[in-house]
């Protein structure tokens, strides 16, 4: 049996868990980001912001890939979305995409001589990219609880209905709960991944202390987000693929998929674990258990508002325009031969797990920065 | 749809895939000559090779960084600024594009840092490995988006579906393995190879005639004109097979490259030539100011024979019956049929007439093959801009014999005199740096520009690709990018300058 033997139905089903697991790694992956934002606060002096910088510099790359395949994987899997989200709020996304073209170069260029814009310019890019960058993202993801302003023809073609292009999603005060979550996320796993990555003990000392705040920050938005979301009104789907508002409907879906609220629950307390053994038992371990923990959340959420009869990008100017799993995936034929494809994802993942724990098997320390053949960032 | 929407909008495409293209050329190739570099210093244990790796090394990830974030943009610009178009082909160009993602983007971004960071942390072969993941990684990456792009010049392996109002793909391999696919990806590699050895060959002539780092400047001068005399040769005959199928698929881009407008048999290639600006489809005009033409070289090169006919642009506008060539109107009304049978079709499911939705899937899947001309006013709006394509294609032509040239000439002084003394032939390759950017972009205008005004060849024109949203909105966007790109390449420029002058012995 292959996947062309299986329903549509299954294979869309299939690729909706794909790119929850893509969405869960990406943000694990920001940990870069988070990082970025706090090259000054865990740092007294150059050599230390390079060491910060080197660290979380030699993966900065992946997250960008993993953001690039999971755009690519919507637009093979479910190009509707791909077509209505991109083309119509034109303008979360083009922002988005400002922050990660000055991410990508500034790694490379920051301490090279000659470099134009100025070192300190380039480190502006970075926090850039960690602190904006990082916030538009969770306001996009969260439009896909509050819902966008747009209609399709009967062509499919997107017509948005606000002409701040997507800019309108913060206007609605709920949206920045996400936003700010994820930031104040993505800087605790950058804090846990300095304190595993790096030999220093003032900066394991500092990031320690940032990771504190920055837990008080992210439970309070957090939280919020969590309320609003299981306590409002969903976007669900019947049978025939009719939308309709239903109270409680996040709710209800992780009740009536226990599977997956036993993901966000098991994620959330690997988190929080995660968290005390940083702070309290003052252990560099915790990045991995963190890092899995924030991929199953971010999995089950994404789960969650894809799965059960759910319209995952809901549209609150003509609700049968709304974006569901089966309205927008690509067709059986595509699904099956990318299936195929994605047999080959444990085996990337091998050579990624390879190569990282290569790489990383040594800490950082002040001499490998201050070699002379040191080739750093 | 605004007028001025399509035109903002393909600049703006235009202006990153540019953008995009300064960059990838050189990390398509340098990474192959920087594995070749390391396997002959994993082989010799010198450290000379290791400092000249190393190097080279430095020069590619400069150069790297803004390709990884051109190409962010580009993939994303599908979405954002051509969103009927993504759904319209989603089903098709998705699927490479998800491929690419696994197989190569990860091998490329995986290698990279074990490349940069892993001198001392991983052993020799494992590092060399990675070194060749990286080339072949970004190699590959190359690979799936000009399948897609291949796709758009010459649909294949799809079927179109009314019920979504999209293709859908019906057979992979048809796609992969289309024969526009496979020769636009070779093409474009060899281009990028050789892109890579002229700045090899540009930057050694440099230290040479500065009198410098002679055993590096001359030992990477081999290197670099043996890999780019091959890439040349190689880049030579995708170009004739990438002729010969844009003479099949898209005989409209042909004979705007070649300012044809009457057709003939045995047509000749204009080597060299000034077309008239006030020559048109409709007068009779001279169509050049003056030429030099080879005789039966256009046949030969489209078709593979000296006596073909070669369609010129009347023909194919306004048909020509006797060789049986198509008019476009004809072409039009067909579109016209197949555009309202959809409509029709859309209309009898509303009412669920299925009889009616039966009748108009027919007239729908006869005239399928010309949707696109559905859209399209007037005939005449087939043609491309004929000059632009002309000039781009003649030098990219003439540029690329250049560069055939002098890697012969640079590998023959190198192997057989003291290249050192060659000053002319130094100077002339360091000035072959910029001209080989110019002629890779001058090769991307001829396939983009030649095939409008379609965005997929006879399916979507490009009006009907963008998507809809105030002008505006897409000029403000359009400057942010020109801006951020324009003072990337400064700093890009000015940091690979003076690593160039800082030279091989700051590696260490």
């Amino acid at each position: 049996m292959g996947f062309g033997d299986l329903e549509l139905i299954t294979l869309q089903q299939y690729w909706w868990v794909l790119i929850s697991l893509l969405g869960g790694l990406f943000v694990f992956m920001m940990f870069v980001q988070g990082g970025q934002t706090l090259i000054d606060s865990l740092s007294e002096n150059e050599t230390e912001k390079t060491m910060l910088i080197n660290s979380i510099g030699r993966k900065w790359e992946l997250g960008f890939t993993t953001l690039v395949l999971f755009g690519g994987a919507l637009f093979a899997a479910f190009p509707l979305f791909y077509a209505t989200s991109f083309g119509g709020a034109y303008w979360v996304w083009i922002i988005i995409l400002f922050c990660f073209i000055i991410q990508a170069v500034s790694y490379e260029y920051r301490t090279k001589p000659n470099n134009f814009l100025g070192k300190k310019t380039y480190e502006v890019f970075l926090k850039i990219n960690g602190n904006l960058g990082t916030f538009l993202l969770g306001v996009a993801i969260s439009t896909f609880f509050s819902g966008s302003e747009f209609i399709l023809t009967d062509n499919n073609f997107v017509e948005w209905q606000n002409s701040l292009r997507g800019l309108e999603a913060l206007l609605n005060p709920f949206n920045y709960l996400l936003g700010f979550a994820l930031v104040f996320l993505a800087k605790i796993s950058g804090a846990l991944y300095f304190m595993n990555n790096i030999e220093h003990d003032a900066i394991f000392a500092r990031a320690i202390k940032s990771i504190k705040y920055n837990m008080i920050f992210f439970l309070a938005f957090f939280l919020s987000f969590l309320a609003w979301v299981l306590l409002k009104d969903g976007f669900a789907v019947d049978a025939d693929g009719l939308v309709f508002m239903q109270s409680y409907k996040y709710l209800s879906n992780f009740i009536e998929m226990p599977i997956v609220l036993a993901l966000f629950v098991i994620g959330v307390v690997m988190v929080v674990n995660a968290v005390f053994f940083a702070v309290v038992v003052k252990k560099d371990c915790c990045i991995k258990t963190g890092g899995v923990g924030i991929v199953l959340t971010v999995m089950a959420i994404l789960l969650n508002v894809g799965f059960n009869g759910t319209a995952y990008y809901p549209s609150t100017v003509d609700l049968q325009s709304s974006i569901t799993i089966v309205n927008s995936s690509g067709s059986h034929y595509t699904l099956m031969a990318m299936s195929y494809a994605s047999l080959m994802i444990p085996f990337v993942l091998g050579y990624i797990a390879l190569a990282w724990y290569s790489m990383d098997r040594v800490k950082i320390t002040k001499e490998e920065i201050e070699a002379p053949s040191a080739h750093n960032y | 749809m605004e007028e001025h929407l399509v035109d903002w909008s393909r600049a703006q495409f235009a202006l990153t895939a540019m953008y995009h293209w300064i960059f990838v050329p050189l990390t398509l190739g340098l990474g192959f000559i920087v594995a070749i570099m390391e396997t002959i210093y994993v082989r010799s244990g010198s450290e000379f090779w290791k400092k000249t790796t190393k190097f080279w090394m430095t020069l590619f990830a400069i150069n790297f960084a803004i390709g990884v974030a051109t190409g962010i943009i580009m993939e994303f610009e599908f979405g954002t600024n051509w969103a009927n178009y993504s759904w319209f082909v989603g089903d098709i160009f998705g699927a490479p594009l998800a491929v690419e993602g696994i197989l190569a983007f990860f091998m490329e971004s995986t290698f990279f840092a074990v490349m940069f960071f892993g001198w001392d942390k991983v052993g020799k072969k494992f590092h060399l490995l990675s070194t060749w993941l990286v080339a072949i990684g970004s190699n590959l990456s190359a690979l799936w988006i000009l399948v897609a792009n291949g796709w758009m010049q010459y649909p294949v392996g799809m079927e179109f579906n009314p019920d979504t109002v999209r293709n859908e793909m019906i057979n992979f391999w048809d796609v992969l393995l289309s024969p526009v696919a496979v020769t636009k990806f070779l093409h474009t590699i060899g281009s990028g190879y050789v892109m890579a050895a002229l700045f090899v060959v540009g930057i050694s002539a440099w230290y040479l005639l500065k009198g410098r780092d002679i055993i590096f400047a001359k030992k990477s001068m081999i290197i670099g004109s043996t890999f780019g005399l091959i890439a040349s040769l190689f880049l030579i005959f995708s170009g004739d097979e990438s002729a010969h199928q844009v003479a099949l698929k898209q005989p409209v881009k042909l004979a705007a490259m070649e300012g044809l407008y009457e057709g003939k048999e045995s047509a000749g290639i204009v080597a060299l030539g000034m077309l008239n600006s006030k020559k048109t489809l409709s007068n009779d005009e001279e169509t050049f100011n003056f030429e030099v033409e080879i005789p039966y070289a256009l046949a030969l090169l489209g078709y593979h024979d000296t006596t073909a006919y070669v369609p010129g642009l009347k023909d194919l506008v306004y048909g020509n019956e006797a060789r049986g060539i198509m008019s476009a109107q004809d072409k039009m009304n067909q579109g016209k049929l197949a555009v309202r049978a959809l409509e029709d079709y859309k209309e009898a499911k509303k009412l669920n007439d299925t009889l009616k939705a039966a009748d108009a899937r027919i007239v729908l899947e006869e005239n399928m093959q010309y949707f696109g001309y559905g859209h399209i006013k007037s005939p005449e709006d087939i043609v491309p801009p004929v000059a632009t394509t002309f000039y781009a294609f003649h030098i990219m032509v003439g540029l690329g014999g250049w560069f055939t040239l002098l890697f012969g000439i640079l590998l023959y002084l190198s192997m057989k005199k003291d290249i050192s003394s060659y000053r002319k032939i130094l100077i002339s390759a360091l000035w072959s740096i910029p001209l080989g950017y110019i002629a890779g972009e001058a090769g991307w205008v001829v396939a983009e520009v030649g095939r409008q005004p379609w965005a997929i060849q006879d399916l979507m024109p490009v009006g009907i690709a963008a998507t809809k949203i105030a002008t505006t909105n897409v000029m403000i966007s359009f400057f942010m990018f020109a801006t951020l790109f324009t003072l990337l390449l400064i700093a890009e420029v000015s940091i690979i300058t003076k690593q160039v002058k800082i030279g091989p012995e700051g590696e260490q």
